[in-house]
């Protein structure tokens, strides 16, 4: 196996164009290691984009966040600027893993794992996130939720790696929250996440939604009928019954060790409801 | 293949070595650098065994390259103790009874110390939050609680 270390985009691209064999990715490593360790993966290659300065860094552009591929989970959560703006993707981050995995995951990585339950992911869809995706036909800029396609796969094309992700700027009395459950309080993985991000007017009344849930179907999923349901109403409990069955509507989960269908599309709605009622809050909405 | 010429510090002492591409810094210091301090519980970061820190960082070294030391800053169990002198948390964890077979006991040393670095007066809750993912089958965790909290009111009081 061969380790690349480049310390520019344009090298990073170069050296993954030259690979002929398996070569993977490698930011946090929490996932791949585990991988390569277990045997699930063998590349003949691993290119660490720690070295590139820019992928390290926490940017502000246009009013939002830039987050660096590279950048970890417990960098995200000491940027209190980021942590005020977009509390519930920071949140959703710092489930992952504990405080040592927290050291080292990232967001980026979490998004190529493309793990249906992958904490951050529904997040980061709620929040309309954009990803920056380097290869060899230049940059390009993807919604997040067109990176994930399936249990493991992506669709990141030959040559391709993702260099940042983008959370826009939003106007006050907006914010979002993430809630996943879990039999325990750490340390484990979702039996189902939800991400909620709404914007209130000075009424309360819900500008803008975006609801997603995840480990509910094979990627995260958008429903735009809990949007909908909030969008032009009070976020009050007749709302609220409509955004609790759409986002049930919506879950099509599998039964497995982790939980069942029917209590995966039940909790869905659960989880959809008191994410929305902490984000209101946290936009500055009465409860 | 060409083994990596790595570059580091460990403990504040300048340190070089070669390394293969597939192994880890866990690899590198107990087989290269005979630093077995740090302990391989899973291999897979789920039990914190391998505790150490990079650039002030909590980390676990089974989930990091050897070649990704290049130019870092790391700190394990062996940097701990100052000579003989042990840590305010070694001795609270002898004081304490808060180890047995000692295995799991360098990697919650070292992210317990990481934890008072940043927080000199943590909560129960919060000492327990930080240190979930270093698992103990021996003790029940209390003892280990209790140590860490206790070292971080003399160290208080010391400072």
């Amino acid at each position: 196996m061969h380790y690349l270390a480049p310390t520019t985009v344009e090298d990073a691209v170069t050296a993954l164009a030259s690979q002929t064999g398996d070569c993977r990715v490698l930011a946090g490593g929490t996932d791949l290691l585990v991988r390569m360790r277990s045997g699930f993966a063998e590349p003949d290659a691993i290119l660490d984009i720690k070295r590139i300065k820019e992928l390290r860094r926490i940017t502000r552009e246009d009013g939002g966040f830039r987050i660096g591929a590279a950048v970890s989970g417990a960098e995200m959560a000491e940027d209190p600027d980021l942590v005020a703006a977009w509390p519930g993707v920071v949140e959703a981050t710092g489930l992952i893993g504990s405080t040592q995995i927290q050291g080292r995951a990232t967001m980026a990585g979490n998004l190529c794992n493309a793990s249906p339950a992958a904490d951050s992911v529904p997040a980061m869809l709620a929040a309309n996130a954009v990803v920056r995706v380097a290869g060899p036909n230049g940059i390009r800029n993807v919604p997040v939720g067109d990176i994930p396609t399936g249990p493991s796969k992506t669709s990141l094309g030959a040559g391709e790696f993702v260099t940042s992700i983008f959370l826009p700027a939003r106007p006050n009395n907006a914010s979002d929250a993430y809630l996943r459950f879990i039999p325990r309080t750490e340390m484990d993985i979702a039996v189902v996440g939800c991400g909620v991000s709404l914007t209130l007017d000075d009424a309360g009344i819900c500008t803008d939604a975006r609801v997603a849930l995840g480990a509910v179907g094979p990627t995260v999923i958008l429903v735009p009928r809990a949007a909908s349901a909030l969008i032009g109403r009070a976020v009050d409990d007749t709302t609220m019954v409509a955004v609790v069955a759409a986002c049930s509507a919506a879950a099509s989960p599998i039964s497995d060790k982790r939980g069942t269908v029917a209590f995966r599309t039940h909790i869905a709605g659960v989880l959809a409801r008191r994410a929305t009622q902490i984000a209101k809050k946290r936009a500055g909405g009465t409860s | 293949m060409s083994k990596i010429h790595v570059t580091t510090t460990i403990n504040d002492d300048p340190v070089e070595f070669l390394c293969e591409a597939d192994e880890t810094l866990l690899d590198v210091l107990r087989d290269h650098l005979g630093m077995t301090g740090a302990k391989e519980g899973c291999g897979t970061g789920d039990c914190g065994a391998c505790s150490v820190t990079v650039e002030g960082r909590l980390i676990c070294s089974c989930l990091m390259l050897g070649a990704e030391a290049e130019g870092q800053q790391i700190t394990t169990i062996e940097g701990m103790a100052d000579g003989e002198t042990l840590h305010p948390l070694q001795k609270k964890f002898i004081e304490h009874a808060a180890l047995q077979c000692g295995i799991c006991t360098p990697g919650i040393l070292v992210a317990a110390k990481s934890l008072l670095e940043r927080n000199p007066d943590p909560t129960e809750e919060e000492t327990r939050y930080w240190l979930a993912g270093n698992l103990c089958r021996c003790t029940g965790y209390d003892k280990i609680i209790r140590a860490v909290i206790d070292a971080a009111s003399d160290m208080r009081e010391a400072s």
